[in-house]
């Protein structure tokens, strides 16, 4: 479906994450973090660059992944996102949360 | 003579040694390589602490398995050296000229800090071993009820819907022993949900919901507190459990990880379409030891086999591998009191509605509890031996998804 964004009109799936990945830009993600009552920090923003890049670049996402990553420890993982960080900070990214086969 | 050399003679290894032994000219020689004599029907642990399945039922001596032409060497493999074409094993080494890993996945306890503590096996199991299943069994036939809680550590697992599974199928064997009241069932899982898939969710949230199953998401496991009976995630939530059923960290072997062959996980680097290795052309990888997107699991590394198989005799003729794989899965997903959903997925398309395997006809629905999917998935246990492991094709069934008989948008 459609929702308008910081202006912007872009394509959202039923959980209001975005189906075009390259439809995001900074402006969006701050959009949906303020409807999820997140203020991006540069913090935030530096996260939510390397899970997109990751994303992206077809690596899987986990709890594992980011404690490796070098970009966030686990704990201000949760303090950025509070409650669920990944399937929070994949929504703002612009990129599907990770999934199970059902 | 040339040397083709299988690691691990599990599911895929089976099945790859039965294609190729039909298929590769008397130049090969096919050496297939395991540690251990027993091949077990990984399926069948899901049954076994209900009761549902005994010990004798998932077990089979693995060389009865193989074709005769196959050379087995039962040896723990020590390291791969994909440079100089070799695999040392414990006391000799071989020389190969193609590779076929097939060395699967296993749980991984002690990646958690507390998991495999003084309560392992005793109010802490798993059931995705064969000594877990039956270690579970017996505690769940004198237990006296209070909370379960069914826990999922890290993705990706083999088989993911068999946690779901097993919550459905403890619904179902508490009631049936006239205890479901004292009885709580928790689930708790690092995703978003028990169905983390657009339809799935529709479609299947009532199971939840309707069989009273308590749900905890986005829980990233830190530690399990042994003294206090808790495990708690990365944000400090606590779930406390009287009994924890808890499917470990997954990993691919040691041995991977000894030849610098794999990732964090010791999964190997594959080519989610041709199956080759991502880094060394003569090295294949099939079946739960791929790094690949798809899920880890038997009708999975079936259909892998049928395009590996294929994929060998061209890399041998030195034509191009075909980029063939789509992610096939086709997988049966017990809902208790003697129904079971079938779902046909694959890289692309997700579960959903419609009718398989002929198209419009069936017999078996897709995503919808039916009697005869449960009868469906009892039948695989045979088919896995009788068809599966000797490269039997299943008919009807590709190797590639069909869309046809799918409720597509
Ligand atoms: C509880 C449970 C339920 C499941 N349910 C289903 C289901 O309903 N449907 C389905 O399709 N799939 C299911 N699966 C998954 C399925 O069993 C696996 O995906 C399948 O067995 C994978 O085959 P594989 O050959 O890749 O690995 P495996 O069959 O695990 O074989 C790996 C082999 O390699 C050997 N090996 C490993 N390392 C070494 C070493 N260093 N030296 C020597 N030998 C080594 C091992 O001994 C083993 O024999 C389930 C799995 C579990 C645990």
């Amino acid at each position: 479906m459609e929702k308008v964004l910081a202006g912007q009109t872009v394509q959202v799936d039923q959980e209001g994450y975005l189906i075009d990945p390259n439809q995001w830009n900074e402006e969006i993600a701050r959009a949906i973090a303020a409807e999820e009552g997140i203020e991006l920090t540069p913090r935030h923003m530096a996260v939510v660059k390397w899970i997109r890049e990751t994303a992206l670049s077809g690596k899987p996402l986990s709890i594992r992944t980011v404690k490796k990553s070098g970009v966030v420890d686990i704990k201000e993982f949760y303090q950025l996102f509070p409650g669920g960080p990944l399937k929070l900070s994949t929504k703002i990214a612009g990129v599907s949360k990770p999934k199970s086969c059902l | 003579m040339k040397s083709l050399v299988i690691l691990g003679a599990g599911t895929s290894g089976t099945m790859m040694a039965s294609h190729l032994s039909k298929k590769l000219n008397k130049e090969w020689e096919i050496i297939l390589v395991d540690k251990d004599e027993v091949h077990y029907y990984q399926p069948g642990f899901l049954f076994i602490p209900f009761d549902m399945y005994k010990e004798k039922d998932v077990v089979k001596c693995k060389p009865d398995l193989l074709p005769k032409s196959v050379h087995y060497i039962p040896s723990k493999i020590d390291r791969i050296l994909p440079e100089e074409n070799k695999v040392l094993l414990e006391d000799r080494v071989l020389n190969y000229d193609i590779l076929i890993i097939a060395t699967g996945c296993q749980i991984a306890p002690e990646e958690v800090e507390g998991m495999k503590g003084p309560l392992w096996h005793k109010d802490i199991f798993d059931f995705y071993t064969f000594q877990g299943a039956v270690a579970l069994r017996d505690k769940l036939r004198t237990w006296k009820g209070g909370k379960l809680v069914i826990h999922i550590t890290e993705m990706p697992i083999k088989c993911p819907v068999a946690p779901l599974e097993f919550a459905f199928l403890a619904d179902d064997y508490f009631k049936k022993r006239k205890m479901r009241n004292k009885v709580e069932i928790y689930y708790v899982t690092p995703l978003s949900g028990a169905f983390t898939k657009p339809v799935s969710s529709e479609k299947l949230g009532y199971l939840l919901k309707e069989k009273g199953i308590k749900m905890v998401t986005d829980f990233a496991i830190e530690r399990v507190d042994n003294e206090n009976k808790k495990i708690i995630d990365y944000g400090d939530r606590e779930v406390d459990f009287d009994l924890l059923v808890t499917v470990p960290t997954n990993m691919g072997d040691e041995c991977i990880a000894r030849s610098g062959m794999g990732d964090d996980l010791n999964f190997v680097p594959t080519d989610p379409h041709t199956l080759q290795s991502k880094e060394y052309e003569n090295v294949f990888v099939i079946g739960d030891a791929t790094d690949i997107p798809a899920s880890k699991a038997g009708s999975v590394a079936h259909f892998e086999a049928e395009i590996l198989t294929e994929n060998i005799l061209r890399y041998i003729e030195g034509k191009e591998l075909l980029p063939a794989f789509d992610g096939h899965a086709n997988c049966f997903i017990e809902s208790g009191n003697g129904k079971a959903l079938l779902i046909d997925f694959n890289y692309n398309v997700e579960p959903v509605e419609g009718k398989f395997p002929i198209p419009g006809l069936g017999p078996l629905a897709l995503l919808k509890e039916s009697k005869l999917n449960h009868w469906g998935k009892l039948a695989f246990r045979w088919i896995y031996w009788n068809m599966l492991l000797k490269g039997i094709p299943i008919p009807f069934v590709s190797a590639t998804m069909s869309e046809k008989g799918k409720k597509l948008n």
